[in-house]
């Protein structure tokens, strides 16, 4: 069995999973972090979103190998200012209803506010329009994000 | 034989006068004053018969009476029913018997017992409730009948009757219908306020005061001149089983501290921290994961198997092949420790299949079926007669005619379809995000071999319902797997293109509408006939074994028991028989049926030049509740002044639709441009709801949010079509779902009231596609009578 080392959420696993399996169920059964959501297979959904060095992703379709040795955040491990931020604004604009694509959709979000600290409606779409969701909560995913960028600028 | 019926109090229990502990029972003046808690809800058949007046209660108990029956209680526990336990250290636990699939139910039931109680929801803690018949959804039951709101003839309210009184037998534990509230309003509240009132009582005993001197605030229980008491120190006087209170009295609205005032959800930190655990996330020791091939024709069956080459694969436990269960399709499962070893291994299997009756069946040839029977002679069952409207329509000089349609469309929800099954030879233990878990356990059992009472079901938080997870195919596909490795629990997980593929969709439909318009442009004649598949017969079957008759409401729903009054009518259904797996859908009739009837209505305005939102109040002369809500969305949307245009400089033009389900009316104006390449853009959508009293504003607003999203989704994309019986779509990129770019603005008005509770969850869902058509009609002239909307040839 291959062993492949990993940065999730700041600490290193080693993992024993195949070198092709999607990260995404190396992450929920591997190591137990069943925040990040298995919506489509095909990267289509967001559902799967974590951040690979930085960056927002799609862990279905990212192989193991292709993250080896490199650092991986997960809803779990999002505890940054800006995450935090996403956070509250989240749950004060009661945005979940089903919940399920939710840890995806602050994934991306916080993506988004590191690289565009203040987004207005267009750019908050352009943003997150890679991830679905089925129950309608996206007027208050428009709201939540304004209200985190809010949030960090103070 | 005649039917004398008491189901008033049963029927639409009273939000504002339930304070009082005794009623009298009408037919039965010896014996008029009954304590609520033992007669509330039991109903009487008085029958007169030629040798006098029988009178029988029915055998079922009071849903608050006092009985801790299905509740496991632990140290310390005490429970006075079934709805909520008390135990040390203040812990109230509230018994959840409905499934929380996003609508927000969990806040909302908890509310109905902090509001009792007078704690914070903060202070409760919640459980699932066990399988009993005490949590048997009785109101979404009642909804199925094919009678008209306003309809209180003797047929109707025998009707009704019967099937409360049936459901509080069988006690099906359903969440649907949009039903949660509105059946559990009146039992949940009571519960608490009989806990309440034990309480108080064995504080005032202690104390020696009057009860009503006893005050009960965020736990605390306190008389003048004495030392405050908390919960868990009453708790202690009260000893290991209490007796309840035998009055009690419910808080009247003017003291109401929670109900009717936007709350929090309580499960919204869990969710957006990724805690919340859905089926997916069940995680049990020596879990095995199972991935699945099913037969690519939806309902067909597994002919020739070899699973050599899978079986000797790394992490590979063992292979099973099984039948189609409970309507899915058959198929083989292989099962491995890990989920991606099993589904690489799905590669090495040899399998063959033979197609079940849809194998030849195609979009083309499924419509055809359905097109013969609008165009047959038989119009069907007819939901709704009134005058001659046919003779009108023959005669007149002036009518109207248009066909509609609808495709059938799949639920795609966010979490696809799974189950986790662990069989220990004479007891298993199942976790499914289910919307019936007593019908699971059910399906658990048969496939196991074992009595339902050796089954135990987890019911999980679900990643989305919409109807598809009142089935329990996957389940006893699970159940069937598992079966194969006793001692160990099997996770069965289907990809996005077996929920898309496997699913029961909602049932594709024709309509024909013709109308008879007087020199004034007024209807006098309306005829409405439709053609498509019915669900429940075929629902009944799979899920209870039992073949369904009589006239399937669902099938005419919103046409037959619209508000809107014309002179002649005739509101009739022809169910098309077809192998094609059906099933329930977000406000599943109302959802097309609601489209064809707000556009025709709105061609005969248009035909008689008259404004929308004026020709439909003309029809409402009878029926203020539903002109209100009317009014509403038209003055909060501007109807009347120029829609502007949009931000590309494009015209914007507004559209009016108004519809009534679920014991609820929602009115909506869409506001809608054409973007350069013919696509709909939908901009603003104005909503205005009554659904009785508003008991939680922010989860209302919410569910308006989400009906509008989920129907605009299908309104634009949704369609799934046939080749050689298999659905074409497969994923989301050739099935898609509205995103966040295509939402528009979305603001709701409730309207205020202090009428029982009614649904919540659907009803904002049918308006929204014909809203958007009219918005387009006027916008291009053009009319667009099939769903989806398309611009576009």
């Amino acid at each position: 069995m291959n062993t492949t080392t990993l940065n999730i959420n700041g600490k290193n696993h080693a993992v024993q999973s195949e070198p092709d399996t999607p990260l995404l169920w190396v992450l929920r059964q591997d190591l137990g972090l069943t925040g990040t959501k298995f919506g489509c297979g095909m990267a289509l959904c967001g559902a799967c979103t974590v951040h690979l060095n930085g960056q927002a992703i799609r862990s279905c379709s990212t192989p193991l190998q292709a993250a080896a040795g490199q650092s991986v955040t997960t809803i779990e491990g999002a505890t940054d200012r800006t995450a935090q931020a996403v956070l509250q604004a989240w749950t004060e604009t009661d945005v979940s209803q089903c919940g399920y694509c939710q840890p995806g959709q602050v994934m991306s979000a916080v993506a988004l506010l590191r690289s565009n600290p203040r987004p207005d409606d267009k750019a908050i779409d352009s943003a997150l329009s890679g991830n679905l969701c089925r129950c309608g909560s996206y007027p208050r995913i428009r709201k939540a994000v304004q209200l985190a960028a809010r949030k960090l600028a103070g | 034989m005649e039917l004398l019926i008491a189901d008033q109090q049963e029927k639409h229990p009273s939000p504002m006068t339930d304070g009082e502990c005794s009623y009298a029972h009408p037919g039965n003046p010896n014996n008029a004053m009954h304590n609520l808690r033992t007669d509330r809800r039991h109903f009487l058949i008085a029958a007169s018969l030629t040798t006098g007046a029988l009178l029988v209660g029915c055998a079922s108990p009071a849903r608050q009476q006092t009985r801790n029956g299905p509740l496991a209680l632990g140290e310390g526990q005490i429970a006075l029913n079934g709805w909520l336990k008390l135990g040390p250290g203040n812990a109230v636990t509230v018994v959840l018997a409905r499934s929380e699939m996003g609508q927000g139910v969990h806040t909302g039931l908890m509310m109905l017992i902090a509001e009792e109680l007078d704690l914070d929801l903060g202070q409760l803690t919640t459980e699932y409730a066990p399988i009993d018949k005490l949590y048997g959804n009785v109101a979404a039951m009642a909804e199925g009948l094919p009678f008209r709101p306003d309809d209180q003839g003797l047929l109707a309210r025998s009707m009704r009757w019967v099937v409360h009184g049936a459901m509080r037998q069988m006690g099906i534990m359903m969440t649907g219908g949009s039903s949660s509230i509105k059946d559990l309003w009146t039992p949940m509240r009571e519960a608490a306020a009989v806990t309440r009132a034990t309480l108080v009582e064995a504080a005032a005993r202690h104390w020696s005061v009057p009860a009503a001197q006893v005050n009960m605030q965020s736990g605390q229980l306190s008389a003048a001149g004495k030392t405050p008491m908390s919960l868990a120190q009453v708790l202690q006087l009260l000893g290991p089983s209490p007796a309840p209170a035998e009055r009690y009295t419910l808080k009247s609205p003017e003291q109401w501290r929670l109900i009717g005032r936007w709350t929090p959800r309580h499960d919204s930190p869990a969710k957006t921290l990724g805690q919340a655990v859905y089926g997916m996330d069940t995680r049990t020791p020596d879990m095995l994961y199972a991935a699945v091939t099913l037969a690519p024709v939806r309902g067909g069956r597994v002919s020739k198997h070899d699973a050599k080459a899978a079986g000797t694969l790394p992490g590979v436990s063992g292979v099973v092949v099984f039948e189609p269960l409970h309507g899915g399709s058959g198929g083989v499962a292989v099962v491995a420790d890990r989920y991606w070893q099993a589904r690489k291994a799905l590669a090495s299997l040899q399998v063959e299949f033979e197609g079940g009756p849809l194998a030849q069946a195609s979009s083309e040839s499924l419509m055809a079926s359905i097109r013969s029977a609008i165009e047959a002679p038989d119009d069907g069952f007819g939901f709704w007669n009134a005058g001659k409207p046919l003779d009108i329509l023959a005669t007149s000089a002036r009518t109207l005619k248009a066909e509609y349609s609808a495709p059938w469309l799949a639920h795609a929800t966010m979490e696809p379809m799974n189950c986790t099954v662990r069989f220990d030879r004479n007891k298993a233990t199942v976790w499914v995000p289910t919307q019936v878990p007593g019908m699971a356990r059910e399906a658990a059992a048969q496939a196991l071999g074992l009595d339902s009472e050796q089954v135990e079901i987890h019911v999980t938080y679900l990643g989305g319902g919409f109807g598809r997870r009142l089935e329990v195919d996957v389940v006893a596909q699970a159940a069937t797997i598992a079966r194969q490795f006793p001692g160990r629990p099997v996770q069965l997980i289907w990809t996005r293109e077996q929920d898309m593929q496997h699913d029961f969709y909602r049932p594709a439909c024709l309509a024909r509408f013709e109308a008879a318009l007087d020199g004034q442009g007024r209807i006098e004649a309306w005829y409405a006939r439709s053609a498509g598949q019915a669900i429940t017969p075929g629902y009944l079957k799979r899920a209870v074994g039992l073949p369904g008759g009589g006239p399937d409401k669902t099938t005419s729903e919103g046409l037959f028991d619209t508000a809107y009054e014309f002179p002649t009518v005739r509101v009739a259904h022809a169910t098309v028989d077809l192998p094609v797996p059906v099933g329930f859908w977000r406000a599943v009739g109302h959802s097309h049926q609601a489209f064809f009837k707000e556009s025709f209505i709105d061609e005969c305005a248009h035909a008689s030049q008259s404004d929308p939102l004026a020709y439909r109040l003309a029809l409402l002369q009878k029926h203020p509740r539903q002109a209100a809500v009317l009014r509403l969305a038209a003055e909060k949307a501007g109807w009347g002044t120029a829609a502007g245009t949009a931000e590309d400089g494009a015209p914007m033009a507004r559209g009016l639709a108004l519809h009534e389900s679920f014991g609820s009316v929602v009115a909506q104006v869409a506001e809608v441009s054409v973007g350069p390449q013919q696509q709909i853009r939908v901009h603003r959508v104005i909503c205005a709801i009554d659904c009785g009293l508003p008991v939680n504003p922010n989860t209302i607003a919410q569910q308006v949010e989400s009906s509008v999203v989920y129907g605009l989704s299908a309104a634009l994309h949704g369609q799934i079509g046939w080749k050689n019986g298999q659905v074409q779509a497969s994923n989301f990129h050739d099935q898609p779902a509205l995103r966040l770019h295509e939402c528009p603005q979305i603001e709701t008005h409730v309207i205020p009231s202090t009428a029982h509770p009614e649904g919540v969850g659907e009803p904002a869902l049918p308006p929204v596609a014909p809203a958007v058509a009219n918005a387009l009609f006027k916008l291009t002239q053009k009319r667009l009578r099939a769903l989806p909307l398309q611009l576009s040839a």
